[in-house]
């Protein structure tokens, strides 16, 4: 794995443009995660993801986790590995071991042997030693460490617990790693102590790992808080090493990510959207946002996304997006989409999944343009303002 | 009529054909898979053609319930509102009368179901399915038959094939698009061989564009089922397509095909493809079992479609009952199997080798099956 930053942004800004590059595939940042099921989408089968844009669509989250039960690591080697097993031999699949769905940190029952996780089999506890015994057969491209999140509301010393242990799993994972840590991505955690954030970085800091896997975010904290503890954080990692913060999903988030030096983004946002029926529609850059402003119909959704379930839309025979070029779009209407989530058909989520995909990456894209452009800063601003005056456009309208 | 049927090749009763509909030129025998809702669960309509899927099957009373056939027709007909550029077929509703019968009142003027969507009634005339049906706009709309299960007995058979034979005149009355949509007469009579001579005679009459052979494939014995299939292929013109409805099972499709019929419909590959069963030339296999999750082969070696080039057992056994991803997979395996057999038939009818083609079939479905009693297969 190699990355370089590529372009970092003037006047004191942390926001920064790089390039990751694993095997023969590189893909520049920031960057989303795709986040999967199992290794693949919940919605969109092999085919389908190859329809989205590329090289941005590479980039997959995997949860270890998914697979604690089935199959067995044997048969998980045997059959050659994630890539193999999932179909999916191009793609740059980072494991993490907890994720928003199907394997939530559980961090009452977390204790000194092992981190703890609700899942759909139950309630599992994972040793550093099973952990590792995942990653060695699965062989993702690269795999945060095992870490213990808690939430922020948690008392200073569970906190301070979390970080002990974070560490110590961190050490025995490479440890146990036949590559001592080469593809590692070291978890800092912390909660809401700037201190213990400030600490947990540094020591991160000082271990053999690639990268930096943010975590412990969006788990109760505020959003005032988050920006401080986040920017507390990045000041202590190492400017040449990628970090990974998950959890920040919205695009608001996603920009103050950015501005914090954040390099790629995991999140379940989504997922979010696609089971509620929701498509995303906020103009991606300056001149769409011109074209949008004025024209929308605030009635069903807000102007970042449509509740595609509401009857306004029965007979919209509109694109979602008008010229958007994912495959929903190309080919189908509101309508037809509106009807499938009415009647509770599959197609729905992925038709859905595929729009709401292809929109994030398009907007992750103009991202990187801006800050390669010098105008990062700018962009950020007009898009938050450019929300603020929708809202308060829909708040006059009603 | 606005098909055309030409019969390419023969082997004794077995047909392969060019059936010519408005949107599409198909090869027959076929299967069809049923898009009740104007989607095929799980799957695009890329997805289906790559597949090879010819013809899908809408459900005019599902769709007249959501989203409505007015507006169906307000924007456009089903094709359009799908984006499905292949053929479509509709039945008439006259299933649910079956499926839903604890709900549904049968009289002469129609069927009365309780909507289970909200309760209010909902009367189904010959008149009005084919007004609906119309609506639509599939290449092929069945009219609105008396259905009645096969394992009923008793003078309520003879009245259901009377009715069908009535009601057929009405459907055709009411049909306002004969140009472009092509009206299908169904068989009816239950098992009783004097019954479905009547029947088919009295559709015969009416000179349609093709024909169904109904009532069947709801739990009667094999036995029966085939004799019934045999006695109407054999008394329905040549020239026109003969349809099988509700069948099904490969074994049935093979068999009917014998017999001298060439299209066919089911829910049970995409059914059975949620429940975590995949459809191979042994028959079936059970991906939910334990043995499978360490089973490191594709499902069927042989298939060539995009989940038995990439995926294993094993992973797959993860996925089904637990993922939509494990329905999404297997039913794209599922109808490619279809396809296949579809595909398989056609051309070996075609090409002279249909014998051989059955024998092979029979072989791998008996006995490898047999032996997977005693080995793992």
């Amino acid at each position: 794995m190699r990355f370089a930053v590529t372009k970092v942004c003037a006047s004191g800004a942390k926001a920064r443009a790089g390039l990751l590059q694993i095997g023969s595939s590189g893909v520049e940042t920031p960057a989303l995660l795709l986040s999967t099921r199992k290794g693949l989408p919940a919605f969109m089968s092999p085919d389908l993801l190859s329809s989205l844009p590329l090289p941005d669509s590479l980039l997959l989250n995997v949860c270890p986790t998914h697979f604690i039960e089935v199959p067995p690591s044997k048969t998980i080697s045997n059959i050659g590995g994630l890539h193999r097993m999932l179909g999916l031999p191009d793609h740059i699949l980072v494991a993490a071991a907890g994720e928003s769905t199907e394997c939530l940190p559980s961090s009452d029952a977390t204790n000194k042997f092992g981190a703890s996780f609700e899942t759909p089999a139950g309630r599992k506890l994972v040793k550093p030693s099973d952990y590792m015994e995942l990653i060695s057969c699965l062989q993702p491209n690269l795999w945060a460490s095992l870490a213990d999140e808690v939430p922020a509301w948690v008392n200073e010393k569970r906190n301070k617990t979390s970080v002990e242990r974070t560490l110590r799993w961190l050490d025995a994972c490479i440890a146990l790693d036949a590559a001592s840590g080469r593809n590692s991505l070291g978890v800092v955690v912390g909660g809401s102590s700037i201190e213990q954030r400030k600490l947990c970085a540094t020591e991160v800091s000082k271990r053999n790992v690639s990268g930096f896997w943010i975590g412990g975010f969006g788990l109760g904290e505020s959003v005032e808080e988050r920006c401080s503890l986040l920017n507390a954080v990045t000041d202590c990692l190492p400017l040449e090493k990628p970090r990974i913060v998950s959890r920040l999903g919205l695009p608001e988030e996603v920009l103050e990510g950015v501005a914090s030096g954040i390099d790629l983004f995991d999140s379940t946002y989504i997922y979010q959207l696609t089971m509620g029926g929701f498509a995303l529609i906020f103009p991606i850059d300056m001149v769409e946002r011109e074209m949008q402003n004025g024209v929308f119909d605030s009635s069903a959704g807000d102007s970042a996304k449509i509740n595609l379930r509401a009857t306004t839309y029965r007979k919209d025979m509109s694109r979602i997006v008008d010229g958007c070029t994912c495959f929903t779009c190309q080919n189908h209407t509101r309508a037809y989409l509106n009807h499938l989530i009415n009647v509770h058909e599959m197609l729905a989520q992925i038709l859905l999944e595929i729009h709401n995909t292809h929109h994030y990456l398009r907007f992750f894209r103009s991202i990187r343009e801006a800050i390669k452009a010098g105008e990062f800063d700018i962009f950020w601003k007009q898009f938050v303002e450019n929300r603020r005056s929708q809202i308060a456009a829909a708040a006059i309208r009603e | 009529m606005a098909l055309r049927f030409e019969v390419l090749g023969r082997f004794n009763r077995a047909r392969a054909a060019r059936l010519t509909l408005p949107h599409f030129t198909c090869q027959t025998p076929l299967f069809m898979p049923v898009g009740t809702q104007g989607t095929i669960k799980g799957l695009t309509t890329d997805q289906l053609e790559t597949i090879g899927c010819q013809i899908i099957l809408g459900n005019t009373y599902h769709l007249e319930l959501r989203p409505g056939s007015q507006l169906i027709d307000d924007l456009g007909g089903l094709h359009k509102f799908m984006n499905w550029k292949r053929a479509l077929l509709t039945d008439s509703g006259g299933f649910q009368m079956v499926s839903l019968l604890h709900l549904a009142d049968i009289t002469e003027e129609g069927v009365t179901f309780q909507s289970p969507v909200d309760g209010k009634p909902m009367l189904l005339t010959p008149e009005e399915s084919i007004n609906i049906q119309n609506n639509i706009g599939a290449d092929i709309i069945m009219a609105l038959d008396d259905v009645v299960k096969t394992t009923i007995t008793g003078p309520r058979i003879e009245e259901a094939m009377y009715r069908t034979l009535r009601w057929i005149d009405r459907c055709i009355a009411a049909h306002k698009k004969p140009d472009v949509q092509n009206l299908f007469g169904i068989v009816q009579g239950g098992l009783d061989p004097v019954l479905r001579d009547i029947c088919v005679r009295g559709l015969v009459e009416r000179n349609l564009p093709g024909y169904a052979i109904g009532g069947l494939a709801g739990g009667e014995d094999k036995d029966s089922f085939w004799r019934v299939v045999a006695q109407c292929t054999a008394g329905l013109p040549e020239d026109k397509p003969r349809y099988v409805m509700g069948v099904g099972y490969p074994l049935d499709i093979v068999v009917c095909s014998a017999l001298g019929a060439d299209m066919y419909d089911c829910v049970y590959p995409t059914r059975t493809a949620r429940f975590g069963s995949a459809l191979v030339p042994e028959g079936v296999l059970k991906l939910k079992q334990n043995a499978m999750a360490t089973d490191e082969r594709p499902i069927d070696p042989s298939c060539p479609c995009m989940v038995c080039k990439n995926y294993t057992r094993a992973y797959l056994h993860c996925l089904v009952t637990k993922d939509p991803m494990g329905s999404q997979l297997l039913s794209y395996h599922n109808l490619s199997f279809m396809a296949r057999l579809s595909r398989d038939l056609h051309m070996s009818i075609l090409e002279g080798r249909f014998p051989e083609f059955v024998r092979g079939f029979l072989r791998v479905q008996v006995c490898l099956a047999l032996q997977s009693l005693f080995y793992h297969i």
